[in-house]
């Protein structure tokens, strides 16, 4: 064990969390815009609306994110199409790759949550808004969304996770994130377990962070669940 | 080629769920144990191991493992041994969703109603046919759903190998694709099989899941 090494590289490792922070930010406001539509038309009356999201999500979900990458990374170049139109500055960078791959893959995952979700509306809920005379965007805004997400917490906080484990894949595109840090300080100096155990050091504190967020979202969302105080 | 590699695929797959199903039977009965030793070290698998990237645990495992291994070896005076990506990639991912599996195990085992184990004791039986006979075949019936999620996110899991360079359908499909210029379709093929192998699973996981369900009432 030589952990010298590892000290020494300790900015290596900062910048590296300091990217993957940003992507899986990134890729989950993203993700999330794209998700809402899409769980909506989910929800759709028609049949043939429902096609397209459902497509979508039995896409995204039933592939792997590495190969999904892999197509977005690898496999644009090969449309000429794409390569001499304004787009190839987008798709020749490996971090906008992975950004789109990593905010298309959440999308599939959040609007399969959200839509199971909108679905569990209580009846009543939407009878009364109608009542009181709500429009139908009103409606949705007010009273379907906000139940919605709520629903929906403690599912997303494991999707955030799942996220983040999934970011380290942009590792292997060349990205210096976190386990693309652990792969330079590797390869420099030949310590795999020492670099690596750190990557998965850095990447716990940022899981149990985000359990502990989304506890503490949890408490505040669920208070009118909570016993009362007496 | 890609198809040789999707038999690669789903030998990782099918052997480390062996390995994740029995881990996880072990973890799940560590946590229910009484010993705070087992509880508490069941605890601490489950909880590293859900909280680091699986792709860092098998690099770990895989570049980390190798030298820890020899370096054990060293002092046992054994020869140098290697460790083959299969082994590292199987190991790996079976370790991985064994934590995922002890939590399946686990609720499973908890949902068996106590009167029904209360019941098989007043029969006589002795604790380990009380296991086998009732809380087995119950704890399956509860665990599937989770379990067939679990095969599911492990099937996908299994395209990490080709990053520790072992020839499964995206490490072939990537070769392929660096012969033909043609990443995107080669890709897509990859994608399309790994549906088929989701779908096939999404099938199987049906029957199964009619099959223990058998005598459930349902409103």
């Amino acid at each position: 064990m030589d952990y010298e090494v590892i000290f020494s590289n300790i900015p290596l490792y900062f910048e590296g969390l300091w990217v993957t922070i940003q992507l899986v930010f990134l890729a989950l406001v993203l993700g999330f815009v794209l998700a809402l539509p899409i769980a909506l038309l989910g929800t759709s009356r028609y049949p043939w609306i429902r096609l397209f999201p459902k497509a979508y999500i039995y896409f995204f979900r039933g592939t792997p994110l590495l190969v999904q990458m892999f197509m977005i990374y690898h496999g644009m170049g090969q449309f000429e199409l794409v390569r001499e139109s304004v787009i190839w500055i987008v798709f020749k960078e490996a971090y906008w790759c992975a950004l789109i791959a990593f905010a298309l893959n959440t999308a599939g995952y959040t609007a399969e949550i959200l839509r199971g979700t909108i679905e569990q509306t209580p009846y009543g809920e939407i009878e009364a808004a109608r009542a009181c005379g709500m429009s139908k965007s009103t409606l949705y805004r007010r009273i379907i969304l906000p139940g919605t997400f709520r629903r929906a917490l403690p599912a997303y906080g494991n999707e955030v996770i799942f996220m983040l484990h999934g970011s380290a894949l942009a590792g292997v595109v060349t990205i210096v994130d976190l386990f693309g840090a652990a792969k330079i300080v590797n390869s420099r100096h030949f310590v795999p377990f020492e670099s690596f155990i750190t990557a998965g050091f850095f990447y716990l504190c940022l899981t149990f962070m985000i359990v502990s967020l989304f506890k503490k979202l949890e408490f505040r969302w669920y208070a009118h669940l909570r016993p009362r105080e007496v | 080629m890609v198809l040789e590699g999707m038999v690669l695929t789903i030998e990782v797959a099918l052997l480390s769920l062996i390995i994740a199903v029995i881990l996880g039977l072990v973890g799940a009965m560590a946590k229910l144990s009484k010993s705070r030793i087992a509880r508490s070290s069941a605890n601490v698998y489950t909880t590293l191991i859900r909280g680091i990237p699986d792709l860092v645990l098998m690099t770990i495992i895989f570049y980390g493992g190798q030298i820890q291994v020899n370096n054990i070896g060293d002092l046992l005076g054994w020869d140098y041994i290697d460790i083959s990506p299969f082994v590292a990639g199987t190991l790996t991912i079976g370790f991985i969703f064994g934590a995922y599996m002890t939590e399946t195990f686990r609720g499973g085992i908890l949902a068996v109603s106590k009167g029904e184990i209360e019941a098989a004791h007043a029969f006589g039986m002795k604790r380990w046919q009380v296991f086998m006979r009732i809380t087995l075949p119950l704890m399956v019936r509860h665990s599937l759903p989770g379990f067939g999620n679990n095969w599911m996110v492990l099937a996908k899991s299994t395209a990490l190998v080709s990053v520790i360079g072992l020839h499964d359908m995206v490490y072939n499909a990537g070769v392929a694709a660096g012969a033909t210029r043609q990443p995107f379709t080669f890709y897509l093929v990859v994608a399309m099989l790994f549906l088929v192998i989701t779908g096939f699973s999404d099938f199987g996981l049906r029957w199964a899941n009619r099959r223990f369900s058998v005598g459930v009432r349902r409103a």
